[in-house]
């Protein structure tokens, strides 16, 4: 009897590894002998919990970016009873590719939340064609990848006609992390926004080169305080700028996240991005097996972007108008984008009635009119 | 002018966070002892005030718990490094490493609290009137004022009294300072300690004054900065005072530079601050070329009172 098991053992033991050697033919130093059995079972498996997994480029405790992905992932997990794999802290890179790989193996849907991450998905997604792949703010897709982002530029436009309103020497300063699309584009409709409501208000842009690093944003804010703006706008993930303004009694604005309780009194609005609804609606479709790849830009009309409630000192007539604004943006009647639009020369960069495309403003390089500093070549 | 004032305004509220922890680190090595775990340890006093801060509301309690804690990762460091003789490099690292994972850990629950603390500033009226450095002197908040006298004393301690003759000896030759009965264990635990202590400061004033709220891993790199500005300051109180001040205001100048629109790409003024400590070390290294090394000559080695060279 113990001869007959060594040898059904025996056998088993072969004939894994003779599937081991057939799958990792094309890969020799790849090993997966839990994938070679998965692929074996050809009965196609209905999904009741998804499994879930999210990577971070920072901390859901940085109080920004990776604190709203992570206020997504609470959602999901709340919607579906489940409890989602998160791995902090994941640098850009081969890092990332090993990491989103592990997942990879045990896990339905892989959310990769950072721009860096995009390349690293698109190799590991080669390899498991039946995970899904969501990479946010990227622009390569495949079968089982999609993308997502907000119009960031929606909320960008509507902070800005707050600014313009509440401004009283025209001088706005902010501080913006990288000199990047995402970043030059939201400085240009919020300069547009504040020019919508007052022409003659100049917008000084500082580069802190920093994602987070609280210091040398309060170090960018002061330079700008120093020169004499009255209203602060910040595109980092810290409250460290808006901090600065408040100590001298100048209006601040963030970015990504609800700041209003780090300085309640100075405080007036900023974009935020809401990803939980969309996050529920993309498992939903996977477990509902109707899951499409496509590049998502959704905004204020999809709840993926909005402003955040205004600070207790606004007045009543400035949140009036952003809000009608905002409706405005929300029915389609009012375009961020739409010419007349000069460059910092002068010079006509969208004719009048025209609109910039979708991919135009998603690879945005220069700035509007209005708009006092220099992008870095 | 008046940019000027601006700009070394900013300079001294920019390096007085790194003036502590470069105090810290040259106490610490003076004596011998290499201390690599700043980063942890500014970030450990760093979260300890915040929440004390939250839970006491009271200055003086937090500044206490701040410098106790960063004085528990000290004496850790110290009891490795002198006690049981191990490397001070790896010590100082797993410090730092320790001390980022643990302030993330105790930081979790209190991520995105704003503190509302208000740190007292000293006024000084009659300074007013005199220009130029009234304007940058005559409002500045408490803990400038500590870090400054706190520069100037260590000073007087190392260079005009005996005790700082008998810890300059035990840096430089302990088993010459054993023989002249200087116990070496007791003065490099306590300036060990002591040096960490301000290390603490430093998280301290980077949480209370700079930027009121605990965000993981806020520090971004200060503290290696700071071990940079030790050898900078070749081992002088003084001489760490200006460097903090000059660091802190290239820090300054870079976004000034920025808002002239001069045209000189952002990134390379995000690199002056490190390009001009090079240089400055290139230059204090030739000028210095024929004089003795400031560095304590036994920096780095443990101490073994019967062991033979």
């Amino acid at each position: 009897m113990k001869k007959l098991l060594g040898l059904f053992l025996l056998i088993m033991m072969f004939s894994i590894l003779a599937a081991c050697s057939q799958e990792s033919a094309s890969d020799p130093v790849k090993e997966e002998p839990a994938k070679a059995v998965d692929s074996e079972s050809t009965e196609p498996k209905k999904i009741v919990k998804p499994r879930v997994a999210f990577v971070y480029i920072g901390v859901p405790g940085d109080g920004g970016w990776t604190f709203e992905h992570d206020k997504g992932r609470e959602m999901v997990d709340e919607t579906f009873s489940i409890e989602s794999t998160t791995v902090e802290n994941v640098p850009e890179g081969p890092d990332a590719e090993r990491v989103i790989e592990e997942l990879a193996q045990n896990h339905d849907i892989i959310f990769t939340t950072s721009f860096g991450y995009m390349d690293p998905t698109v190799n590991v997604a080669k390899k498991y064609p039946d995970v899904v792949f969501m990479h946010a703010t990227g622009y390569k897709t495949a079968e089982n990848i999609g993308t997502y982002q907000g119009k960031g530029y929606e909320p960008g436009y509507l902070a800005g006609v707050a600014a313009g309103k509440l401004t009283k020497n025209n001088k706005i300063g902010y501080v913006g992390a990288f000199p990047i699309p995402e970043v030059i584009y939201t400085i240009n409709a919020f300069t547009l926004g504040a020019q919508s409501v007052n022409p003659n208000i100049e917008v000084s842009v500082v580069w802190s080169n920093t994602w987070f690093d609280p210091a040398t944003e309060r170090q960018a804010a002061i330079s700008l305080l120093d020169e004499g703006v009255d209203l602060l706008a910040n595109y980092q993930d810290s409250p460290a700028g808006i901090q600065a303004a408040a100590e001298r009694g100048v209006w601040g604005m963030g970015n990504d996240s609800d700041m209003g309780h780090y300085v309640p009194e100075t405080y007036v609005t900023n974009p935020v991005l809401n990803w939980g609804p969309y996050y529920v609606e993309v498992v939903q479709s996977v477990v509902d097996e109707t899951w499409k790849s496509g590049a998502a830009l959704n905004g204020l009309k999809e709840g993926m972007v909005d402003i955040a409630p205004f600070g207790k000192n606004v007045p009543q007539d400035v949140q009036d108008l952003v809000n009608a604004k905002k409706q405005e943006l929300i029915d389609g009647t009012l375009n961020v984008f739409t010419g007349p639009i000069k460059d910092q020369t002068g010079e006509i960069k969208v004719a009048d009635g025209e609109t910039v495309s979708v991919e135009d403003i998603l690879g945005m390089n220069w700035f509007v009119e209005g708009v006092k500093g220099t992008i870095p070549k | 002018m008046d940019l000027f004032i601006l700009l070394i305004t900013a300079a001294i509220s920019s390096g007085t966070p790194l003036l502590f922890a470069v105090l810290g680190g040259i106490i610490s090595e003076k004596a011998g002892v290499i201390n690599l775990g700043t980063e942890g340890i500014m970030l450990i006093g760093a979260v300890i005030s915040c929440i004390v801060f939250i839970q006491t509301g009271n200055l003086f309690v937090t500044l206490v718990a701040a410098v106790f804690a960063a004085a528990g990762l000290g004496f850790i460091h110290a009891f490795l490094c002198i006690s049981l003789r191990s490397n001070q490099i790896v010590s100082g690292l797993a410090i730092t490493l320790f001390g980022t994972g643990l302030s993330a850990y105790l930081g979790k629950a209190i991520a995105g609290t704003a503190l509302a603390v208000s740190v007292p500033k000293i006024k000084l009226p009659w300074l007013e009137s005199v220009p130029f450095i009234g304007r940058i002197f005559s409002n500045l908040d408490l803990f400038i004022w500590v870090s400054v006298a706190l520069a100037v004393l260590l000073y007087l301690y190392m260079y005009k009294t005996s005790l700082g003759l008998h810890l300059k000896a035990v840096g430089d030759s302990p088993s010459t300072s054993d023989v002249m009965g200087i116990s070496v264990a007791g003065y490099r635990y306590f300036h060990v300690i002591a040096g960490s202590m301000l290390m603490g400061l430093a998280g301290f004033y980077l949480i209370m004054v700079y930027s009121p709220n605990w965000i993981e891993g806020m520090t971004a790199g200060r503290g290696w900065i700071a071990i940079a500005l030790i050898i900078f300051a070749r081992w002088n109180p003084l001489y760490a005072l200006l460097c903090a001040y000059f660091f802190g205001g290239l820090d300054a100048l870079g976004f000034r530079i920025q808002l002239f629109d001069i045209g000189i790409p952002s990134y390379f003024l995000k690199m002056l601050p490190y390009v001009s400590t090079i240089l400055v070390l290139m230059f204090i290294g030739w000028k210095n070329r024929h004089n003795p090394p400031a560095e304590p000559t036994s920096l780095g080695i443990p101490y073994f009172r019967e062991q033979r060279f």
